[in-house]
């Protein structure tokens, strides 16, 4: 082997032993927080999910009671997503889906759209959005209480001509200067229950 | 008392070679994070932080490390070293980390840190290297914290918002109101609120550093007489 190559062979053996150290380092680090990670992330998840429905109107763990949602133009989902059901005493009381605005000021607006079983709305909560701040971000709670105009309307006491801000001739408000975020938000909670009122059997069905 | 070399490192870190304001590295997080004073400063001290380790178990290594491949090897370092923090704090530090979290993985990415570790760690005492990492983050949270306040009271008129994120509710009423009824200015908030931002703190350390100059070329007249 002549000089060069071996010091190349050196260098690179030097490199393989770095890799492996901190490879190792790495999936040890993982191994020992994955558990105190995982129980974090389910207790957020199911406190995110339990804010679209009225407190005590389910008694059942909502993350551990998801089922999958396929992609379907009405939900905006580009994969597959999850609706949780709530149940009390063992009985589907409500549904939550999770949902996507693709029409945004500025691209997706992820939302958790709650349904009562009798197809009213439970409650909406956005998520995760890229609107302006101080503009288009009023779709958050923490922001405003605007999200909330959903609550109680369903399809039976909406038509759909009327799923629409004020200005277009709907029945829900907007904030002066903002009006692209809140008709993709209308737009995407009334497709989701358009979703739920096709699928309702199917969604509801089944025990735990 | 603290070595001459120390003081230096303090000394460069924090003024004379800053990295916000000088050596202008690092520019990515800090135009992007500093639209207001909590999260300058949470993203600020966690860059602090990584540079101090990534400068010390660099200098440390530094011996082993063989000079073609060094900065492969450096990136690893940096690249483990981050994700051990991110994830230890998503663990343990749950409510921080839901404040820096997506800020922490940024940080690999900030030249600052392998610029560090390539010009001063490489070369120098494992103790001075872990110094010079801390003061040079600093360095960068100083600049980064002062172009926060500054967005955030043209952009807002107010002064820690959001600071209940990052030290729970008991601090909502520690935001302060600076301009009561302020109607706000986006541009401040926006990104290129950032580049007039940044760009007027360095005009106003080259003006600072031009009078001294001058101050120092005139020889004192009026004790002369």
């Amino acid at each position: 082997m002549s000089p060069s190559l071996r010091e190349t062979a050196a260098t690179a053996l030097n490199l393989l032993v770095f890799s492996v150290v901190g490879a190792g380092l790495l999936s040890g680090v993982y191994s020992l927080t994955r558990d105190a990670i995982d129980k974090t992330e389910q207790a957020e998840k199911q406190a995110l999910v339990a804010q679209t429905l009225p407190g005590g109107s389910f008694d059942n763990d909502l993350v551990r009671d998801a089922r999958p949602l396929p992609v379907d133009p009405l939900l905006g989902l580009k994969r597959p997503g999850q609706a949780y059901v709530a149940r009390r005493e063992g009985k589907a009381t409500a549904l939550v889906l999770e949902a996507v605005a693709p029409d945004g000021y500025a691209g997706e607006i992820r939302m958790l759209v709650g349904i009562h079983a009798d197809g009213r709305i439970a409650g909406v909560r956005v998520t995760s959005h890229h609107e302006t701040p101080g503009l288009g971000d009023y779709i958050e709670l923490a922001k405003n209480k605007w999200i909330t105009v959903f609550d109680g309307h369903s399809l039976a006491d909406t038509p759909a001509e009327r799923w629409k801000v004020r200005k277009d001739g709907g029945r829900f408000e907007s904030m002066a200067g903002a009006t692209i975020t809140p008709r993709a938000v209308i737009k995407a909670t009334h497709r989701a229950l358009q979703y739920f009122s096709a699928h309702r059997e199917q969604l509801l069905r089944g025990t735990p | 008392m603290l070595s001459q070399d120390a003081r230096d490192i303090i000394y460069n870190g924090l003024w004379k070679q800053n990295p916000g304001l000088v050596q202008i590295l690092g520019m990515c997080p800090t135009l992007a994070i500093s639209n207001n004073v909590v999260n300058a400063l949470s993203l600020g001290l966690a860059t602090a932080f990584v540079m101090a380790m990534s400068n010390g178990a660099v200098a440390l290594v530094r011996n082993l490390i063989p000079h073609p491949v060094r900065i492969p090897v450096f990136i690893l370092i940096i690249a483990a070293l981050v994700t051990v923090v991110d994830l230890a704090m998503d663990a343990w530090a749950h409510p921080l980390f839901l404040v820096l979290g997506i800020f922490i993985p940024l940080i690999v990415t900030n030249c600052i840190v392998l610029a560090r570790v390539e010009a001063f760690a490489s070369k120098r005492s494992t103790t001075h290297s872990i110094l010079d990492g801390a003061m040079m983050g600093l360095g960068l949270t100083g600049v980064l914290v002062t172009l926060g306040a500054v967005r955030e009271i043209i952009g807002k008129g107010t002064l820690l918002s959001g600071i209940d994120l990052a030290l729970g509710p008991m601090a909502r009423d520690w935001v302060i109101p600076i301009i009561p009824h302020y109607p706000g200015l986006l541009i401040a908030i926006l990104p290129p609120g950032a580049f007039i931002g940044l760009g007027t703190l360095i005009a106003l350390r080259n003006v600072l550093l031009e009078r001294q100059a001058s101050r120092a070329a005139r020889p004192s007249v009026v004790t002369s007489q």
